[in-house]
């Protein structure tokens, strides 16, 4: 270490340093002509969202709406229930990301800190159902949820939720392995109980990757259209994706592409905001956590 | 004492995992079981099922939408997960250098990861318009005249191929993490020993990182085989078959024609392709892939 320090501290290198390298230069130019391709179509969706029903059908496709129409953002909402849509998505989202949290977060400290018997081998069950196609086992799942005569109600979107997901745990596991013996043992000489600890001492100090465990469920739910499809079927339980789904089907003679971008648009929001307020936890949970 | 602090610790653990075994048998073995009987029935989800023996696999290999769906979903995954896994790794080798504006691209790259599922969808539908689309209005800035991209049997699971370029930095987010994880004192160690570039890439990064290019790998293998949403939103399976995914098959056997039976024949396969490729990959993989410490997590 001491000679690359002593190496660089030459006056030499220095000079060199400053001036950027060319495979940097490289670089730097391909991240800024990918960065570009990556966010065109972004903003031609925002733009789309913002054109005319006249505009919209041009070719080439103008980068800046002519006239804004702010009114596609009433309008998909007058049209298209788009209130009841997103309000569906968002208690649905929502009580899927408190029960992943809840589930996840004891059944992961569970098999961090305790070396009970058949450890590995639930731990080997767990990871293997990380492998398991959803496809694979929707249609007995359909015939237990029918039988529970939970169809069409936002049972079957929510209560699996609360039965833990393996790789939220597996996530979380990795990460409660790190915490140090010592601040339990402290714990245990306070008096406190298994779940007291749990819930004062490992939670608290686990919040980058409970937030990394949360924004991933959210989008998950929030996104998810296969089981919404096959559970929901009256139209005012559907959620934002089965709503927009529709948008392109054969009642339109030719998409209305102004609004389908107006539904996008607004798709996004809620997952833009929750990355905006919590993406420096987002970040260092990916990176605390790791996948290993 | 130490019996007792064992029975302690396995009553804990199993306090805290009762509700991942609960959900284990009741969503996942109790339908993994029913499911392998239903698929060897004649079944509408309706009336009870009929036993039917091996009917359903034999018809499978005769059905001509089967094998459709099979060759369609081994193309994208032979042609797009490779080629996901290239662009997430380019991109993180490229933003772990220290570089102007950093997090500024880090961002950026995997903010459409965030579009994903039906709002992808959509817009992509819109790109890929041939009269008033953003694809083919580019690739006239070329000189090129684009094809009706969705509409043209030849070229509509391309097009959905193309499309996975754009949420390849969700897998960039993993690498990153990965890159962390490799000790700069092994590069700076090779560097004195003087090691190109390429060489340190090959000799440390890459097997360094190799357990983060393994999960991805399996991973996006299995996501591969299961897509749904794509052909679901933007082309039903069509144009004459060429996006007809296997999952989508799947589902329009049970819930459109009421084969339940026959479906869950569907769901085997794929369950047994997906055991059989991840214990493929572990198996090869073995000798190539580095866990620190020596053992395997």
């Amino acid at each position: 270490m001491s000679t690359v320090r002593a190496l660089s501290h030459r006056p030499k290198d220095t000079r060199r340093r400053r001036k950027m390298e060319p495979i940097k230069i490289l670089s730097f130019i391909t991240l800024v002509v990918t960065t570009f391709l990556m966010l065109l179509p972004l903003f031609f969706m925002v733009s789309t969202s913002l054109k005319s029903k006249r505009e919209m059908l041009k070719f080439p496709p103008s980068f800046l709406p002519e006239s804004w129409q702010w009114s596609n953002y009433t309008e998909i909402f007058d049209t298209l229930q788009f209130g009841t849509l997103y309000k569906n998505s968002l208690i649905i989202a929502g009580f899927s990301v408190v029960g992943t949290l809840i589930s996840s977060a004891l059944v992961a400290y569970g098999f961090a800190r305790f070396r009970g018997k058949g450890n590995q081998i639930w731990f080997i069950m767990l990871l293997s159902t990380m492998m398991l196609p959803y496809p694979a086992i929707m249609i007995p799942q359909f015939v237990l949820f029918s039988k529970m005569n939970w169809i069409d109600t936002f049972f079957p979107l929510i209560v699996p939720a609360f039965f833990g997901s393996a790789y939220n745990i597996f996530l979380l596991r990795q990460f409660f392995s790190t915490l140090p013996e010592e601040l339990f043992d402290a714990g245990r000489i306070d008096g406190c109980g298994e779940i007291r600890m749990w819930a004062t001492i490992a939670l608290p100090l686990s919040k980058p990757a409970l937030a990394t465990v949360a924004i991933f469920a959210f989008i998950y739910n929030w996104n998810d259209l296969l089981t919404p499809v096959l559970y929901l079927s009256s139209s005012d339980k559907f959620t934002l994706p089965v709503g927009m789904s529709s948008l392109t089907s054969s009642r339109f003679r030719i998409p209305p592409w102004h609004l389908l971008m107006v539904a996008s648009v607004l798709a996004m929001v809620p997952i833009v905001t929750l990355f905006a307020v919590a993406q420096k936890q987002f970040v260092e949970g990916i990176v605390l956590t790791g996948i290993k | 004492m130490i019996n007792r602090e064992n029975r302690r610790q396995t009553f804990y653990m199993y306090l805290f995992i009762s509700p991942w075994i609960l959900g284990f048998l009741v969503f996942a073995l109790y339908p993994i079981l029913s499911s392998l009987y239903f698929s060897f029935t004649d079944y509408d989800i309706i009336h009870p099922p009929k036993f039917i023996g091996l009917a359903n696999y034999t018809e499978m290999f005769h059905n001509e939408l089967f094998w459709k769906s099979v060759v369609v979903t081994l193309r994208y995954t032979f042609i797009g997960v490779p080629i996901q896994l290239v662009l997430g790794l380019g991109f993180a080798l490229l933003l772990h250098q220290t570089i102007p504006l950093r997090g500024f691209f880090r961002t950026a790259m995997y903010f459409p990861s965030m579009v994903s599922g039906v709002a992808m969808s959509l817009l992509w539908y819109w790109i890929f318009n041939p009269q008033i689309g953003l694809f083919n209005y580019i690739l006239s800035w070329f000189g090129i005249h684009g094809p009706a991209w969705l509409m043209n049997p030849d070229t509509a699971l391309y097009a959905l191929i193309i499309m996975t370029f754009w949420t390849a930095g969700s897998g960039m987010i993993l690498f990153l993490a990965g890159l962390q994880g490799v000790p700069a004192s092994l590069i700076e160690a090779a560097n004195l020993d003087g090691a190109g570039r390429f060489r340190i890439f090959v000799n440390i990064t890459l097997p360094m990182i190799s357990p983060v290019l393994l999960f991805q790998l399996i991973m996006g293998l299995i996501d591969s085989f299961q897509v749904f949403t794509q052909a679901f939103v933007m082309t039903q399976g069509g144009p004459n078959y060429s996006t007809w995914f296997y999952v989508y098959n799947l589902y329009t056997s049970a819930f459109k024609e009421y084969r339940a039976g026959y479906s869950s024949a569907l769901a085997w396969v794929l369950l047994i392709v997906v055991m059989l490729c991840t214990a493929l990959i572990m198996k090869l993989s073995n000798r190539y892939v580095h866990y620190e410490g020596g053992g395997r997590k």
